[in-house]
């Protein structure tokens, strides 16, 4: 790892910027009790990971070049079968595709969502009180816990429910329309509600981004006659460049993992409608019992975590 | 609309002999209005579901679907409220939650405490390394540490009780609140612990009479956003408990999905239960939560 330097002015905000400490090394006699005094702290810690992390990604790598784990007593090394059968089951390439649609419009909408009402919320023509009430409303979806979020909006896009009366009354909707358990329009509604519960997390690093933008940078824009919509292209936007993309990412890791909310609104239906990487792989092993198969499908997800993860650490550390 | 109407009007109406400022006063005006136009429609996205939710929590079941939809109807009564804190099994459900929350808090703030000290106060052979490792265990999914464990905790004996929901829930506290604590105590001046050091104090009493109480804005930034994410868990606690007596509030509700008929102003009534703790928190440690929030996400 490349070592990352603190930028001056700014108390460092992550472990990894850890200044250098001098090496406290005052009565010389106690120099082994020194040295092991950081890992007699760390030691919960390590324990817990070790049993919480290591041991349980070896376990389940393990497991995915078996067959027939946990269920039976006598198990056989397979080889990559497990993986041949997860990757050529037409339903996993569909929970791929899905888990793409599903992440890609959501952190595309969290973004706009959340840019637009961080714009809104950091107008100067807003009294304090008021701004700090609208932020308060805004904020509240992602103050529920998804199951919540589930049940509240299976009972508004109920066929009876509120949503399709009020469409109705507007005439954009004709009659009952089954959000949830129409094929079509499944996946594209369990994407609308990660949405709605989701933008305020953008929005509320947003806000604080945009309060950290000098003034001056807008007065010389002003100077040099640009209009609002110019000094959003050429001041806002490259001033949140950084927070953008790292939100972007963090949504992206987070989204492709969310199985709570497909979970308890569509079970991954009608048919694999709405099936994800996590609902596909929670069902291998709690519904169809096959906890090898869910192994090797549980490597290929981590996997593509890592992938992202690794993006990730690469953008903070350029920002550094 | 009446005030739109009036502003639109008054744009556009001619106005010989302006004073030079009034333009812009009045464009501002416009500006403003336009803003707070905007807000209210955002507001109504975001606020009407939680609204319904409230109003539905004290309907009748045969009044949520009525046609047309009313915020206050005939039935409007407690009974929902009522009938779980009359019911021991649904009480059973936030007591389960609140003692899984607040276990896994508090031994959250113990564990990471502790490790951000060494962090923060001592430099030590691999102390990188065990950085990125505290540091990537964010990326490995839960639903990929689910089989493991799943097998971990029948094979402990834990399978069904508090203890396997702490333990597990821990994989995902810990290395976020070792970041906070350790970016927390890396904020406080080292000569405090320097001069109790000189006195011939350990290195824990220097952590609990020095540090510890002078980090206690850090650790309410740690422990409230620790307590949400246990609170709102569902993957554990759906696949590390089986019994309803050991099920938490997200699945409880869930549970009320299942049975018999939808009791939709009781789901309704418990979701209200259920975001009250977090809503509490929210409104009292606001400063704290978006401080850990954005804490979190600035680094993983």
């Amino acid at each position: 790892m490349s070592q990352s330097t603190v930028p001056k002015g700014r108390a460092p905000v992550g472990a990894g910027d850890v200044p250098p400490t001098p090496v406290l090394r005052r009565r010389g006699s106690a120099g082994l009790g020194r040295r092991a005094t950081p890992y007699a702290f760390l030691s919960p810690t390590l324990v817990l990971i070790a049993v919480l992390m290591a041991a349980p990604v070896v376990l389940v790598v393990g497991y995915s070049f078996f067959d027939r784990v946990i269920t039976a007593r006598q198990s056989q090394f397979v080889g990559l079968d497990n993986y041949l059968q997860v990757l050529t089951d037409p339903v996993f390439t569909r929970a791929l595709e899905n888990t793409g649609f599903f992440v890609g419009a959501s952190v595309l909408a969290h973004f706009a969502l959340g840019l637009a009402f961080a714009l809104l919320l950091n107008s100067p023509l807003l009294a304090g009180r008021v701004r700090a009430l609208f932020r308060l409303v805004y904020i509240l979806p992602w103050l529920f816990t998804t199951a919540i979020t589930a049940v509240l909006w299976r009972m508004l896009l109920n066929p009876n429910g509120v949503v399709n009366y009020g469409l109705g009354a507007l005439g954009a909707v004709d009659g009952q329309v089954e959000w949830l358990s129409d094929p079509r329009l499944a996946l594209p509604t369990v994407t609308f509600i990660n949405i709605w519960s989701g933008y305020p997390f953008f929005m509320v690093s947003l806000l604080a981004g945009l309060q950290g933008i000098p003034k001056d940078l807008y007065e010389a824009a002003r100077v040099d006659g640009a209009s609002a919509w110019q000094q959003f292209r050429s001041v806002t936007l490259p001033q949140l460049r950084p927070i953008i993309i790292s939100m972007a990412l963090l949504d992206v890791i987070w989204t492709s993992q969310q199985f709570a909310l497909i979970w308890m609104t569509t079970g991954g239906g009608p048919v694999d409608a709405t099936e994800m990487l996590s609902t596909y792989t929670y069902k291998l092993p709690f519904a169809d019992f096959d906890f090898a198969v869910a192994s090797a499908s549980a490597v290929v997800v981590l996997a593509l975590s890592l992938v992202l993860a690794v993006l990730y650490v690469r953008h903070q550390k350029a920002r550094d | 609309m009446a005030v739109l109407d009036r502003a639109a009007t008054g744009a556009a109406a001619p106005a010989p002999q302006r004073r030079p400022g009034a333009t812009r006063r009045r464009q501002e005006r416009s500006h403003r209005i336009l803003v707070l136009g905007g807000l209210l429609v955002g507001a109504c996205f975001a606020g009407l579901p939680v609204l319904w939710m409230l109003s539905s929590s004290f309907k009748a079941n045969s009044e949520i679907f009525q046609s047309p939809p009313r915020l206050v109807t005939e039935g409007f009564s407690l009974a929902a409220y009522t009938s779980i804190f009359s019911d021991p099994t649904k009480l059973r459900f936030f007591v389960n939650s609140y003692v899984v929350a607040i276990a896994v808090t508090l031994l959250t703030l113990l564990v990471s405490l502790l490790a951000a000290y060494a962090f923060s106060r001592y430099e030590f052979p691999f102390k990188r390394s065990l950085n990125v490792v505290v540091i990537s265990v964010q990326a490995v999914p839960p639903i990929t540490l689910l089989i493991p464990y799943f097998g971990l905790v029948v094979g402990l004996g834990l399978y069904n009780t508090y203890p396997g929901l702490v333990l597990t829930y821990l994989v995902f506290t810990l290395p976020y609140a070792i970041i906070m604590m350790t970016g927390y105590l890396n904020t406080l001046p080292r000569e405090l612990d320097e001069a109790v050091k000189m006195d011939g104090a350990g290195p824990l009493t220097t952590l609990w009479r020095i540090l510890v109480p002078i980090s206690v804005p850090g650790m309410v930034s740690v422990g409230v956003y620790t307590f949400m994410l246990a609170w709102n868990e569902y993957l554990f606690a759906l696949t590390l408990t089986r019994t309803t007596d050991m099920r938490t509030v997200p699945i409880g509700i869930q549970l009320l999905m299942g049975q018999h008929s939808y009791e939709w102003n009781e789901m309704m009534a418990m979701s209200v239960l259920g975001a009250i703790p977090v809503l509490l928190l929210f409104a009292f440690f606001q400063r704290f939560f978006m401080g850990g929030m954005t804490a979190g996400a600035v680094k993983i």
